[in-house]
């Protein structure tokens, strides 16, 4: 185990993919075509400020970032979903994405327009000051209950040695004093509508467990031993990008990684790939496949050789465009698939 | 300073099959069907049974590999540490209850 965490893991020059790993090569081989199916999730990535700063990272989120959405931006992306109503669904994310000033108002707004909205949140912000300004957050478990939003929180696992080993010290007990709060406020508990998913990452270069196994041992072991209930839980494969690849990098395992998810590459999970259904806008407005290609600086292209972006770009347009694939793309295809919603098969 | 064990050579196990694939083929799929998925045990028990047998015949391939399988099954540090003092526990359970057949002899020998 490495006790540092490197906060930026924007490496210096690195050694190209090994052919073998080719994901559009891999495609073509087993003569797979991915165009996108619509757009029925817009995933805003409001900002890379976060509370912690854990060591799968694949924003290299941190306290010290100052990358976030601008006014005009988050008033956009409220304008596009009144634009399109066959976009259903609203994902914010970061960083900690509650740490944004207009963060409730994009929750109100999207609401307010019917969408149904989810929100990535790491459980430790509420207890966590902000980091920039020294606010306290601990309105923020209200604020979801009273917009609904569902909550999308991040627990490594059902115990303490492995979700601190990921996050942090002290992660897993503010966790759980996190998730105790949501259940008070209804969140998880059956009737309430007030849904709350759990997110599983491997605390390192392996694959997830069977989702439906895990969830069942992570909602017996959370509910025994400090009484959590939940809804789902969602398995995402760590993906080979930033500080994760840095990781794997400095301990020799990034090619028996990349070796790995190829050899569990999954042509049904292939097919669920969320960047068929999806649309990424980073913190310049920029569109993207989806948020690792955001933070691969993988852009949409738009018109003139220029990125498209939510201020020049009509979203129905996006159906017509070629999806940008790269060896990281096998972190979503292995084993059960992998995407913001879990497994994929 | 060369080893008789290379990490690396995990990878090359299904090598074996260059002199004689029609017995590795079998050896594989059988190895396959009966690690690979749930029966009437489920995958991460057959992968800590497996943990178990890999340190009790101290094999550091088999560690390597079971160890991972085990985490990917969902196992936690605390069950797998388990698996290996069930391996131990037999390892000098059998080699007391050898004593018995040393009783045996002494009974025959001693006056």
């Amino acid at each position: 185990m490495n006790s540092s965490i490197p906060l930026r893991a924007l490496a210096p020059a690195r050694a190209p993919d090994l052919p073998r790993h080719d994901f559009d090569q891999l495609l073509k081989a087993q003569g797979i075509t991915l165009p996108p199916l619509g757009i029925n999730t817009l995933q805003v990535n409001i900002t890379r400020l976060c509370n912690q700063v854990c060591r799968h990272c694949h924003v290299d989120a941190s306290p010290t970032r100052t990358e976030a959405l601008s006014r005009a931006g988050v008033e956009r992306c409220v304008e596009l979903l009144a634009l399109h109503p066959q976009i259903g669904t609203l994902d914010i994310t970061g960083g900690a994405p509650e740490l944004h000033p207009d963060f409730e108002w994009l929750v109100a707004q999207a609401t307010a327009l019917g969408r149904h909205v989810m929100v990535r949140h790491n459980l430790t912000v509420t207890f966590d000051q902000h980091p920039q300004t020294g606010a306290s957050m601990a309105h923020l478990p209200a604020l979801f209950a009273r917009h609904r939003c569902e909550v999308v929180c991040s627990l490594p696992y059902y115990q303490e040695f492995f979700t601190d080993a990921q996050r942090g010290d002290g992660v897993f007990a503010k966790s759980i004093q996190g998730l105790q709060d949501l259940n008070a406020l209804g969140y998880g508990q059956p009737g309430s509508g007030l849904v709350l998913n759990l997110v599983y990452n491997p605390v390192g270069p392996y694959l997830p467990a069977a989702q439906a196994a895990l969830q069942a041992d992570y909602q017996r072991e959370l509910h025994d031993r400090f009484a959590v209930v939940f809804n789902q839980l969602y398995t995402i494969t760590n993906m080979p990008i930033n500080r994760f690849r840095l990781h794997l990098e400095k301990s020799g395992q990034y090619e028996s990684y990349m070796d790995k998810l190829l050899g569990a590459f999954n042509a049904q999970a292939a097919a669920g790939v969320m960047c068929r259904t999806l649309i990424s806008v980073g913190h310049d407005g920029r569109l993207y496949d989806c948020d690792f290609n955001q933070m691969l600086d993988l852009p949409v292209p738009g018109q003139a050789g220029r990125a498209a972006t939510i201020f020049n770009t009509d979203l129905a347009a996006l159906a017509q465009r070629q999806i940008r694939f790269g060896s990281h793309c096998l972190g979503c295809t292995a084993g059960a698939g992998s995407s913001c919603g879990g497994a994929t098969t | 300073m060369s080893s008789y064990y290379e990490s690396t050579d995990l990878a090359r196990f299904g090598q074996i099959g260059e002199h004689g694939k029609a017995l590795a083929d079998e050896f594989f799929k059988y190895y396959g069907m009966v690690t690979g998925a749930d029966g009437a045990l489920t995958r991460r028990e057959k992968a800590l049974i497996a943990l178990a047998i890999s340190h009790s015949e101290k094999c550091p391939y088999c560690i390597d590999a079971y160890s991972t399988a085990c985490l990917e099954a969902g196992a936690n540090p605390a069950q797998m540490m388990e698996a290996v003092h069930v391996a131990a526990a037999m390892k000098a359970g059998i080699t007391l209850v050898h004593a018995v057949q040393m009783k045996n002899h002494l009974d025959k020998l001693v006056l």
